[in-house]
C-alpha cells in the first residue's frame, strides 16, 4: 500500500478548503503530444444556469487509463458524458470551449454522433443490459452497423465475451436473458457489448459502484487487460481503485479541474491542498 | 442489568419516557388496530361482494330465458347464439337471435381500435421519447380531459357533426352507422390507450435508453428495437383497456350506430347501421314488461357482455402484472 500522505514534512491541518475561485489548476505535462486522443481546452458545460464543469483543460493519452476522482457533484461524470455527447439527452444544456476526440470537436455541428458513440463507448454506473438474450445484447451494436451474417456475429460475440472475461461463464447459455446474470456478470456483459463496437475509447462512469468487492476486482483486472488496446477514462469514487488501475489521475472539485498528473505522484505528493485533503479522507 | 445501569446513572442514560409498554397502552393499541383492521376489511369486502352480487343477479335474471317456457333450453341457446334475427316483440313468433348484435359490438369495437391503436401508440411514443418536457406537460392533461367529457356529449357530436359530414362528403345513405360510432369510440378509447402506453414507455428506464444511444443507435433504432419491445406488455394492456372502453360504451353507440340489428353486407361495409349489445339493453330494458322472456333475454345479453369484459379484464391484468414484475 503506497503512502497516501506526502513524503515531505506533514502540513498543518488547516480548515478544509474547496476549490479557490481563481486558482490555476496544477497540471503536470506528462502526456506526449503525439499521443493525445482526447483534448479539452477551457471546456465548460452548463445545465441551464447551473454549471456542470468549468474551464477544464486536460489532455488524455491514447492507450492509457485515466482516472477522474472527486467528491459527489464535482462534475466528473458530467465531463465524462460530454466526451461522447451522452448529455445531449438532457434538455437545456450548453457546452462552451473546446473538447476534441481524435482532432474532431465533439460539440461541433458536423459531428457524426453515431460514429462518435460507436468509437467512444460507455459503461454506466448501474449495469444496464437490455431485456434480451446475452447474445443479442452483444450483437446489438454490430447489428446496428449492418452486420447480419450469423457466422460473423457469432465470432464477434465470442471474441467480445472472451475479452470481457465472461465467455467461460455464459458460453453454454447465450440465449439466456441477460437480466438473469449477477450484477458483476451484467457489468462485464455491458463491457463486452461496448467492445463489440470496436471502440477506440471506453468511458467508464463508476463501473464498480453497484458491485461487491469480488466483482469489482474482476472488473479491475479486466481494465488492466484492456489497457493498451483501448483508451480508458474511468470516473470513480474509490480512490484506491483509481490508484490501482490508472496511469494518470485528475482531481475535480466543484466543477473545476484542481490537479492532474501521474497517479503515483498525485497520490503520494499532491501539489494542491484540496487534493491532499480529499485523498487523505479529510472530506469527500 | 440493573447494576450495569446504575454504573452509568447519569443524564445520558436517564430516559424520560418509559421504554416498556404499560398494560393500558398495550390493550388500547391492540384494540384500536383490531378495530381499524376489521373496518378496512369490511369496506374492501363490500366492493368485492358487489362484483360477485352483480354476477349472481345477472345470472339469476338470465336463467329464465334459457330455462323458461316455449322450447327446450338447448334450442333457446342455439337460436340465441346462431340466429341473426332479433324480433323479441313479435306477437306470434318472437325471435331471440343475437348473432347480429354480437357482430355489431365487434364491428364498432374492432373498427374503433383500428383507428385508435395506431394513432394512440404513435402519440404515446411521441410523448414519451420525442416531445420536450414542456410539450408533454401540456399535452398529457389535455388528452386526459378527453376521458372526462361525458359520453352523451360525444353522442351529440356524433349526431350533429359527424353524421351530416359523412352523408354529405362520403355520400352515405345514413349518417348514423358503424363508421360514425367507430370514429367516436376511437376518440373515447384514445386517452386510455395514450395514457397507459405512455406510462409503459416511460417506465423503460433512462439507463436502458442511454445504453442504446451509447452504442451508436439513433432515436428511431432505440425506440423500435429497445423501448417498444421492453414496454410491449404495458402496450398490450393499454390496447385491451381501450378495447374494454369501446365494448362497454353505451350512450355513444346508442346515438351514433343507427341501431339496426343486422350484419353489414358486404361484411366490410361500415356505412351500414349496426346495433350493439350495450345499446340493445339500454334501449329496450325500459320498455319491456318485467318477467317476460324478452326481459330475461336482455339479461342474457348482459351476461354475454359481462363474461366478455371480464375476460378482457383478466387479460389486461395479466399484461400489467407482466409489466410490473422484474423481468428475468
Amino acid at each position: 500500500m503506497e503512502r497516501l500522505s506526502p513524503q515531505s514534512e506533514p502540513r498543518q491541518p488547516g480548515p478544509i478548503r474547496l476549490a479557490e475561485p481563481d486558482a490555476k489548476p496544477e497540471i503536470q505535462q506528462t502526456v506526449r503530444p503525439e499521443r493525445i486522443i482526447i483534448q479539452a481546452k477551457d471546456f465548460s458545460f452548463y445545465y441551464g444556469s447551473k454549471t456542470g464543469v468549468e474551464k477544464i483543460t486536460m489532455d488524455i493519452e491514447a492507450g492509457s487509463v485515466t482516472a477522474i476522482i472527486g467528491p459527489s457533484g464535482c462534475g466528473k461524470s458530467t465531463f465524462l458524458r460530454c466526451i461522447n455527447r451522452m448529455n445531449d439527452l438532457i434538455p437545456n444544456t450548453q457546452a462552451d470551449g473546446l473538447l476534441t476526440v481524435n482532432g474532431q470537436n465533439v460539440y461541433d455541428k458536423n459531428t457524426n454522433l453515431v460514429n462518435l458513440r460507436q468509437q467512444v463507448g460507455m459503461v454506466f454506473q448501474k449495469p444496464n443490459p437490455f431485456a434480451k438474450s446475452i447474445y443479442d445484447n452483444v450483437a446489438y451494436g454490430p447489428r446496428l452497423q449492418g452486420i447480419r451474417r450469423r457466422s460473423d456475429l457469432d465470432a464477434i460475440v465470442e471474441q467480445c465475451l472472451r475479452d470481457a472475461a465472461l465467455w467461460e461463464e455464459v458460453k453454454e447459455d447465450l440465449s439466456k436473458s441477460a437480466l438473469a446474470l449477477s450484477g458483476g456478470q451484467q457489468q462485464r456483459l455491458c463491457i463486452a457489448r461496448t467492445l463489440a463496437n470496436k471502440p477506440k475509447v471506453i468511458l467508464m462512469d463508476e463501473p464498480c459502484s453497484a458491485l461487491d468487492p469480488l466483482a469489482t476486482a474482476r472488473i479491475e483486472e479486466l481494465i488492466a487487460s484492456l489497457k493498451g488496446t483501448y483508451t480508458i477514462v474511468i470516473v470513480t469514487h474509490n480512490m484506491q481503485q483509481a490508484a490501482r488501475v490508472s496511469d494518470r489521475t485528475a482531481f475535480f472539485c466543484l466543477g473545476k479541474l484542481i490537479e492532474y498528473g501521474r497517479t503515483d505522484v498525485l497520490f503520494t505528493n499532491p501539489a494542491k491542498k484540496e487534493t491532499e485533503d480529499y485523498i487523505t479522507g479529510r472530506f469527500g | 442489568m440493573t447494576t450495569a445501569v446504575s454504573q452509568f446513572d447519569d443524564a445520558a442514560v436517564r430516559f424520560p419516557r418509559p421504554l416498556r409498554l404499560t398494560f393500558r397502552d398495550d390493550l388500547r393499541s391492540t384494540l384500536l388496530s383490531w378495530l381499524v383492521k376489521s373496518f378496512l376489511f369490511v369496506v374492501t369486502f363490500c366492493s368485492v361482494a358487489a362484483v360477485l352480487l352483480i354476477f349472481v343477479f345477472v345470472i339469476r335474471q338470465a336463467a329464465p330465458f334459457f330455462m323458461g317456457d316455449g322450447g327446450s333450453a338447448q334450442e333457446r341457446i342455439r337460436e340465441f347464439f346462431t340466429s341473426r334475427r332479433w324480433f323479441p316483440e313479435h306477437q306470434a313468433h318472437p325471435e331471440y337471435g343475437i348473432l347480429a348484435i354480437i357482430a355489431g359490438s365487434f364491428y364498432v369495437t374492432i373498427a374503433s381500435l383500428l383507428i385508435a391503436v395506431p394513432t394512440g401508440l404513435l402519440a404515446a411514443i411521441f410523448l414519451s421519447d420525442i416531445a420536450s418536457f414542456r410539450v408533454r406537460q401540456i399535452c398529457k392533461p389535455l388528452i386526459e380531459i378527453l376521458a372526462a367529457i361525458p359520453s352523451v356529449a360525444y353522442g351529440v357530436f356524433a349526431v350533429m357533426v359527424v353524421a351530416p359530414w359523412l352523408q354529405k362528403n362520403l355520400g352515405f345513405p345514413t349518417g348514423t352507422n358503424a363508421l360514425n360510432a367507430s370514429i367516436i369510440l376511437s376518440m373515447m378509447a384514445m386517452p386510455t390507450i395514450i395514457s397507459i402506453a405512455e406510462d409503459a414507455l416511460t417506465a423503460v428506464g433512462r439507463e436502458i435508453r442511454e445504453a442504446s444511444y451509447g452504442l451508436g443507435a439513433t432515436r428511431a433504432e432505440t425506440i423500435l428495437r429497445i423501448v417498444i419491445p421492453a414496454a410491449h406488455s404495458g402496450i398490450l394492456a393499454a390496447v385491451i383497456l381501450g378495447m374494454m372502453r369501446a365494448v362497454g360504451e353505451t350512450m355513444v353507440v346508442w346515438m351514433a350506430s343507427g341501431n339496426a340489428a343486422q350484419i353489414p353486407s358486404p361484411w366490410w361495409d361500415l356505412s351500414q347501421s349496426v346495433r350493439t349489445m350495450t345499446a340493445t339493453i339500454a334501449g329496450e330494458l325500459g320498455e319491456v314488461p318485467q318477467g317476460t322472456i324478452h326481459f330475461h333475454s336482455l339479461f342474457a345479453i348482459g351476461l354475454v357482455l359481462l363474461i366478455f369484459t371480464f375476460c378482457l379484464n383478466l387479460l389486461s391484468e395479466h399484461f400489467i402484472m407482466q409489466m410490473k414484475k422484474p423481468k428475468r
